[in-house]
């Protein structure tokens, strides 16, 4: 369990900045995911801690341990700087079997023949992968090698663990076990983890801490249920949540006392917070969090349905509201004719205002451009 | 980025100890710059070298001008070249013969080399994998083997020595022009390099996927069309570089235009350099080897410029590749034995004809009761060929093939290890200058052709150079130049099989602690050494049967079997020349089943073929 503190790292390719001035502070134990669109540094940063990238800028620590600072000519080249990383391609060399692969890396650090069987043995026993000892990489499924990358990593015991997108080569199912299995690892190794992902779902679920990055810059940093609930853009807003978040611009009014925002065929109910009349914005709604009834109820707005999509345990809604589309998210298996009226209504507490010109939240920007500082 | 200011001395020594570390945890930037740095040596510093010594006056030059200085600014040798009353027979001569030859071989090999590559991959002809492993022996042989048995076939009485089968057995002489000259050159250096062709072509010839035929079929096209408009676009840079590569191959070849031009006067280039040579005239022979590295640049340049730059398809798409076989129909049978003659022909003819030759007691007499071994085995009797014992009996002999084997044993070993640290510093350095300056000058000695880069390294080291003694005569520079002239494969070779070993592999090591040393042994040597061996087989096989690169640098003292061929030759002492061209030919054919047999061992049990995922 180590800490890893990045302070102003900054990477470039030739021109190209890819990670800007970041500060980034991991706690011992924490499993923190950095989360974000291909090309927007979250690979550069985790191959920066590990010691595969050299950053043009900045520091990096494992507890007090400078691993890696442009001022102090300090770089720890890899090899020494004891953690374990899993590829998206999982790394696994072919010429070795399953246990070679296991054990050349546990020879190299001088450790007596028993303890290097009793680790081994302990690794494929964790990963349920005991039997295929002898096997070589090629010979085994997808799954099979994946988890023997895990096997690999924790043999070595290392306080810091680092994970490149391990999931993105399973096929649906096995990465919802997989997923499951890494959590436990987690929870027994009690290691640092850094996780990479592009897939919301992965970073929600699996996480203490979501890092959201864009264009090499950190975009927000909070605990998954913070980043889902009250995101800080619209980016943010737009890249987590599956079926994707509704957004409507419009103008606020004010109607009967209430203030509202007037979007095309759709009125969005908002605080006094949300500032004076006329003033533009744009709201976001859950698809999950709008309320729905197939029957006429007083306040409700009517809408007009599209297409039901139902997933099985889910059913996703298309709705027109005027010029507007929503989307809903139902439970259960709903069966609705496309063409129907339904109404529909708004819980104020589930909806995000944001500003259309630069894009942040109204509400958490100011709070949380603080609190990114670390 | 907090605030700890370090003061101007120890920001330095910071910045000097980052250095020193970013550069210890980058080994591909330490052995890429040694590379360039002993390449450049090597490659760049030898050409340089006889720029230099073919514009001063030399002090062999001194016979012609006495008064003159050695070593001062001097246009004698250009002018002896190109604007003297010698110019003709000197220069312009070799040079219109050495082009035709190089046009009219090149045109027929690669059409030949093509015309098989096509039948091979793409149709069904029949017992198509021996013929595939026959089909390359031509090019196993040295390529003057053909033209020893071409003597042997069509030798007329005219220039001296015994004659040939052709008139031993049919009682006519054959004119001059048959037995000497343009016409057998040409024909038996097509003999050897349609293999070439045929191997450069065959395997650009497997990466077309049939999908991209079928497509043209969907939309429409005929089989001429497909063919015209899909397939041959797709295949025009192999074809481009399989001619400029048969061609600059042509240009620097010794040993068949010495064997078949030499005896009636007749010179190329290459003959010219060693003429120039033996006459002590080397800065005559550098000037000629100037020229002759100029055309094959502008040969390269010509082709990239042609084909190269602006459409270099990569056609192997790795997924959903298939290929599919042309049914040839009514052709399959007549194509089928048509081939077969064709390769046997080339193969085993030259063979036979040379193994008759070194089992005639009196050259010239075909009767079967003129047979005997005694040019293998025999003690050495002083009426016969000088006294010379049997080729299985001669220490000169063996010595020589001991020399042989022992260069292309060193020169495979030495290409391969270098191989393997360019292809790793040139694909570890992806996108640097670097790694871009390293793959260029690995690939220099590309353009120099072999008799001229011989003639190069003897202006380089005749004489002590800096640490390095004068290396003339000795093995060591045989091993050099026979590692630097196969360079170019050797690093392509390395470069491909670095580029299969995906990153993650080396840095998943990295990351578990191991050493860069640790990796290279674990790693990355097992995961290339199918690719590196095969490689290191050819390096063996091209030094061992290797004279025009060497044959200026050969002396006594390290003398290789391909020199002992044509010294014999040259004393027209064609029993032994044939036999010992047979013994070796027979040597590289076993050490090649005998390398693919320990390979095929070795690969089945290591399942290196998909390392990354």
């Amino acid at each position: 369990m180590k800490e890893i503190r990045l302070s102003g790292i900054r990477k470039a390719y030739g021109r190209e900045t890819v990670v800007h001035d970041m500060d980034l502070v991991v706690r011992p134990g924490e499993f923190l995911t950095i989360l974000g669109p291909s090309g927007c540094g979250k690979t550069t940063t985790l191959r920066a801690i590990a010691g595969l990238e050299e950053p043009d800028d900045g520091e990096i620590r494992f507890d007090d341990q400078v691993v890696f600072s442009r001022q102090k000519g300090v770089i720890v080249p890899p090899e020494k700087r004891n953690l374990g990383l899993i590829f998206q391609s999982y790394a696994l060399w072919p010429h070795m079997t399953v246990e070679k692969n296991i054990l050349q890396p546990l020879q190299n650090k001088g450790l007596s023949r028993a303890e290097i069987d009793e680790r081994t043995t302990r690794a494929l026993d964790s990963v349920q992968m005991s039997a295929f000892r002898k096997r070589y990489p090629s010979e085994l499924s997808g799954g099979q090698q994946q988890r023997v990358a895990v096997a690999r990593m924790i043999a070595s015991q290392p306080p810091i663990l680092l994970m490149d997108e391990p999931l993105s080569n399973l096929d649906a199912k096995l990465r919802l076990e997989m997923r499951a299995e890494l959590l436990r690892l987690h929870r027994e190794l009690g290691s640092t983890t850094v996780y990479v992902t592009h897939d919301q779902a992965e970073a929600l679920t699996l996480s203490d801490t979501v890092v959201v990055m864009d264009q090499g810059s950190i975009v927000q940093i909070g605990a998954p249920y913070d980043i889902y609930h009250h995101p800080t853009n619209l980016l943010v807003a737009e890249f987590i949540g599956e079926p994707r978040i509704n957004l409507i611009e419009g103008e606020l009014t004010e109607a009967g006392g209430t203030v509202v925002l007037q979007g095309k065929g759709i009125r969005i109910p908002a605080d006094a917070a949300a500032g004076s009349a006329s003033r533009r914005l744009v709201a976001s709604v859950r698809p999950e969090s709008i309320l729905l009834s197939t029957e006429k109820r007083d306040g409700w707005q009517e809408v007009r349905l599209d297409n039901a999509q139902p997933t099985g345990s889910t059913t996703i809604l298309q709705v027109a509201a005027g010029d507007s589309r929503l989307s809903l998210v139902q439970t259960g298996f709903v069966r609705l004719e496309p063409g129907i009226a339904l109404w529909i209504d708004f819980d104020p507490a589930s909806v995000n205002f944001f500003d259309p010109a630069t894009g942040k939240n109204i509400r958490t920007s100011s709070k949380v451009a603080g609190a990114d500082v670390g | 980025m907090s605030g700890d200011r370090v003061s101007g001395t120890g920001r330095i020594g910071a910045v000097l100890r980052f250095q020193a570390y970013r550069i210890a945890n980058r080994p591909d930037m330490v052995i890429g710059v040694i590379c360039l740095v002993a390449l450049a040596f090597l490659v760049l510093g030898p050409l340089l070298e006889i720029i230099r010594d073919a514009l001063s006056l030399q002090p062999y030059d001194l016979a012609y001008h006495p008064d003159g200085e050695v070593g001062s600014f001097s246009l004698f040798h250009l002018e002896r070249v190109f604007v003297s009353p010698i110019s003709k027979a000197l220069f312009y001569r070799p040079l219109l013969n050495s082009l035709a030859i190089g046009v009219t071989v090149t045109a027929v090999a690669v059409s030949l080399g093509s015309l098989l590559a096509w039948l091979l991959v793409r149709t069904n002809v029949h017992f198509k994998g021996p013929l595939g492993t026959l089909i390359v022996v031509p090019y196993m042989m040295p390529s003057w083997v053909i033209a020893l048995a071409w003597l042997a076939l069509f030798k007329n009485d005219r220039i001296g020595g015994s004659e040939g089968l052709a008139a031993g057995l049919l009682g006519f002489q054959p004119p001059d022009w048959v037995s000497y000259g343009f016409f057998p050159i040409v024909v038996t250096l097509s003999l050897h390099y349609f293999a070439y062709a045929y191997l450069l072509m065959s395997g650009a010839l497997a990466t077309v996927d049939s999908e991209l035929e079928e497509a043209g079929a969907i939309s429409g096209m005929g089989r001429w069309q497909r063919l015209s408009r899909i397939t041959l676009p797709l295949l025009l840079p192999a074809l481009g570089s399989a001619v400029v590569l048969t061609f600059i191959r042509i240009l620097g070849t010794f040993g068949v235009p010495a064997l078949l031009g030499l005896p009636v006067r007749f010179f190329t280039f290459s003959t010219q350099i060693y003429n120039s040579i033996n006459a002590r005239n080397n800065g005559d022979a550098f000037v000629l080897a100037l020229v002759l590295i100029v055309i094959a640049v502008s040969f390269i340049w010509i082709n990239s410029r042609i084909i190269g730059v602006r459409k270099s398809f990569v056609t192997m798409t790795g997924k959903g590749f298939r290929r599919r076989e042309i049914n040839l129909g009514l052709w399959r049978v007549p194509l089928t034995i048509l081939v077969w003659v064709f390769v046997l022909a080339s193969v085993l003819l030259p063979l036979t004809i040379l193994l008759w030759e070194s089992l005639i007691l009196l050259p010239g007499d075909y009767s079967l009761d003129n047979l005997t071994t005694y040019f293998w085995i025999g003690q050495g009797n002083t009426n016969l060929a000088y006294g010379e014992p049997g080729v299985l009996l001669n220490d000169g002999i063996l010595n020589a093939l001991g020399n042989s084997l022992k260069l292309g044993v060193s020169a495979a070993l030495f290409n391969g290890f270098v191989g393997l640290l360019v292809g790793y510093a040139v694909v570890r350095g992806r996108g640097t200058r670097l790694s871009r300056w390293l793959e260029s000058i690995a690939f220099a000695p590309y353009i120099f052709p072999s008799i001229a880069l011989g003639a190069i390294y003897i202006g380089m080291f005749s004489t002590p150079l800096g640490p390095i003694p004068a290396l003339y005569g000795t093995f060591a520079i045989l091993v050099l130049i026979t590692v630097v002239k196969n360079l170019p494969f050797t690093s392509r070779t390395g470069i491909a099989a670095m580029l299969q070993i995906d990153r993650s592999l080396e840095e998943a090591a990295r990351v578990l602690g191991m050493g860069w040393f640790k990796r290279l042994v674990r790693i990355i040597m097992p995961l290339s050494a199918s690719g590196l061996i095969s490689g290191m087989l050819l390096t063996f096989i091209t030094a061992m049967r290797e004279l025009s690169l060497i044959v200026l640098l050969l002396s006594p003292s390290n003398m290789v079997v391909t020199g002992v061929i044509f010294y014999y030759q040259e004393q027209n002492m064609p029993q032994h020349s044939g036999a010992v061209a047979l013994l070796l030919v027979l040597v590289i054919v076993l050490a090649n089943v005998l390398v693919r047999l320990v390979a095929h061992l070795a690969g089945a049990r290591s399942l290196a073929s998909n390392a990354g995922a």
